[in-house]
C-alpha cells in the first residue's frame, strides 16, 4: 500500500542547514549534502531543501547546491525558495530537483502555477502555505517568509491552487513552527479533506505521538519536521516502527 | 557498454544519469538518431506531461525513430506511459509501440498517487534481487492498467502495471533512479539483460 512520507526539511543559508525558531533565531546544523545522505540512510522517505534567504534578499535559487545534492542521494527531493519563474523552476529540475515549491510568488502570480504545471506537469509541483490563525482573521494565508498576511483564507487558497494544477499542498502552521507541541491539526485537517491532491504538515512537531496525529486524526499524506531530526531529538528509525504501531502505513 | 539516454528535455534525465553514476556507469545523453541507434542499450526517462513530451519527441523524430529500435530498452515513468498506445492526459496519441491505453487515476484517494509503495507479482530479470512487497517511489496521475506484458504490479487502490515487458521494451511506472537500493538494483538488472 501507499505509505506515509516522513520529510525532514532542510532551510537552507548560503549552502548550509539552517532551522529558524519561529523563523528566528537560526542556528546552524550542518552540511545539506552530508545531512541529506544521513538521512536516506536513516529511512526518510523524500527531503525537502528550502533557500530560506531566496525570498526576503531576492537571491538566485541554488542550482548548483542541488546538483550536488541529485548527484549524492536517491531518494526524492523538493527545493523552493525565491522561485519565481518558468525558467528558475527549469534550471532547478534539469539539476536534478524532482519538485518545486513555490510560495509568495504563487501569491503574487497564481497563473505560475498553471504554468508550471502545464509545462512540467503537476506531479512536480508543490504549493508551500504559511498559514496564521488569529482570533480577529481566522485562518489566513501569509507571504514573504510568514512576514505579511494576505486576502486569502486558507481553505479557499488551497482549492485555488489546486485547480491550478498544483500536485501537493505543503501546509505550515506559524502559530505551530519552532512550538514543539504538535502539529496544527485542525487546519492539517481541514485543507487535507478540502483538496485531492496529497497535503503535508508541517510547524510544530514535538514527538511521535504528534506525527502518529498528523497521519490519523488530520489525515495528512505525509509529514514535515527540521530541528527535531537535525539535533538527533528523534531518530527516523524509532519514528518510524512507533508510527507502524500506532497503525500507520509506513515504510521501513 | 554504450548506454544512451533519450534526451528531449521533458524528462528529469539528470536523475537518471546520476543514478547510474552511482552505479559507475557513464551514460551519453543524446537526441540523435544514430547515436540512439547504434547504443548497446537505451533509458528513455520522463517527468511532466504526455502531451508536450510527445510534442518534443517530434520536434527530434524520435517518434519515428524509438519504434524501430532492437536493443534493450528501459522507458521510466512518463517513458513508460510514452510507449503505449494513446494516453487520456491531453488525449494524447503516443509512440504506439506497447498496444496499451494509460488512463486517468480515478480513485477517492488523492492524486498524484506519491510516496513509496510495493511491488507485487515480480515476473521478469529485471527484479533479480528484490522481494515482494519491497517499496519503490512513485508520483503519477495516470496508469497503465494490468495486462499481458504486465512484469510487476502495484496497488491504488486497483492493481496497475509497475512494469511493463513486450518483445525488448522494458518499462517502469515508478522511478528506479528515486527508490532507494531497490531502485539501483533494477537499473543494475537492466544493464545486465
Amino acid at each position: 500500500m501507499l505509505t506515509k512520507r516522513i520529510i525532514p526539511c532542510l532551510d537552507i543559508k548560503d549552502g548550509r542547514t539552517v532551522k529558524g525558531i519561529q523563523f528566528e533565531n537560526i542556528r546552524d546544523a550542518g552540511d545539506p549534502v552530508e545531512l541529506a545522505k544521513w538521512y536516506a540512510e536513516q529511512g526518510a522517505d523524500e527531503l525537502v531543501f528550502l533557500d530560506i534567504t531566496a525570498t526576503n534578499e531576492e537571491r538566485k535559487t541554488f542550482a548548483e547546491l542541488v546538483r550536488d545534492i541529485a548527484r549524492h542521494i536517491d531518494i526524492p527531493f523538493t527545493v523552493g525558495g525565491g522561485i519565481s519563474s518558468v525558467a528558475d523552476v527549469e534550471v532547478l529540475l534539469m539539476a536534478g530537483a524532482d519538485k518545486v515549491s513555490i510560495n509568495s510568488s504563487a501569491i503574487r502570480n497564481p497563473e505560475l502555477v498553471r504554468e508550471l504545471a502545464d509545462r512540467f506537469g503537476s506531479q512536480c509541483v508543490t504549493v508551500a502555505i504559511d498559514t496564521k490563525y488569529t482570533e480577529v482573521s481566522g485562518w489566513k494565508v501569509y507571504t514573504r517568509a510568514g512576514t505579511i498576511e494576505t486576502e486569502w483564507a486558507t481553505i479557499a487558497w488551497a482549492k485555488k491552487v489546486v485547480e491550478l494544477g498544483a500536485g501537493e499542498i505543503l501546509l505550515t502552521s506559524m502559530n505551530n513552527d519552532g512550538t514543539k507541541a504538535g502539529f496544527a491539526l485542525d487546519i492539517t485537517k481541514a485543507v487535507s479533506e478540502a483538496v485531492s491532491v496529497p497535503v503535508i504538515a508541517s510547524g510544530g512537531a514535538g514527538n511521535m505521538q504528534h506525527f502518529a496525529d498528523a497521519f490519523n486524526s488530520a489525515h495528512a499524506d505525509a509529514a514535515l519536521a527540521a530541528s527535531l531530526f537535525h539535533f538527533r531529538e528523534l531518530g527516523i528509525p524509532e519514528l518510524k516502527r512507533f508510527l507502524k504501531l500506532q497503525g500507520v502505513d509506513i515504510r521501513i | 557498454m554504450n548506454l544512451v539516454i533519450v534526451d528531449y528535455k521533458a524528462g528529469n534525465v539528470q536523475s537518471v544519469m546520476f543514478a547510474l553514476e552511482r552505479l559507475g556507469i557513464n551514460a551519453t545523453l543524446s537526441c540523435d538518431f544514430e547515436t540512439i541507434k547504434s547504443a548497446d542499450k537505451v533509458i528513455f526517462p520522463g517527468v511532466g506531461e504526455a502531451s508536450s513530451a510527445m510534442t518534443q519527441l517530434k520536434s527530434r523524430n524520435l517518434d519515428k525513430l524509438l519504434p524501430t529500435l532492437e536493443q534493450p530498452f528501459f522507458g521510466v515513468c512518463l517513458g513508460m506511459q510514452l510507449l503505449c498506445q494513446h494516453s487520456e492526459e491531453g488525449n494524447t496519441d503516443l509512440l504506439g509501440i506497447i498496444p496499451l491505453p494509460v488512463k486517468r487515476i480515478e480513485t477517492d484517494l488523492k492524486v498524484p498517487h506519491m510516496g513509496w509503495n510495493q511491488l507485487e507479482n515480480l515476473q521478469s530479470p529485471l527484479f533479480v534481487g528484490i522481494k515482494e512487497q519491497d517499496f519503490v517511489y512513485y508520483v503519477h496521475s495516470y496508469y497503465v492498467p494490468m495486462s499481458e506484458y504486465t512484469i510487476a504490479q502495484t496497488s491504488y487502490p486497483e492493481p496497475f502495471s509497475a512494469a511493463l515487458h513486450y518483445k525488448n521494451f522494458y518499462a517502469a511506472q515508478f522511478h528506479p533512479e528515486k527508490s532507494g537500493p531497490a531502485g539501483s538494483q533494477i537499473l543494475k538488472n537492466f544493464l545486465a539483460l
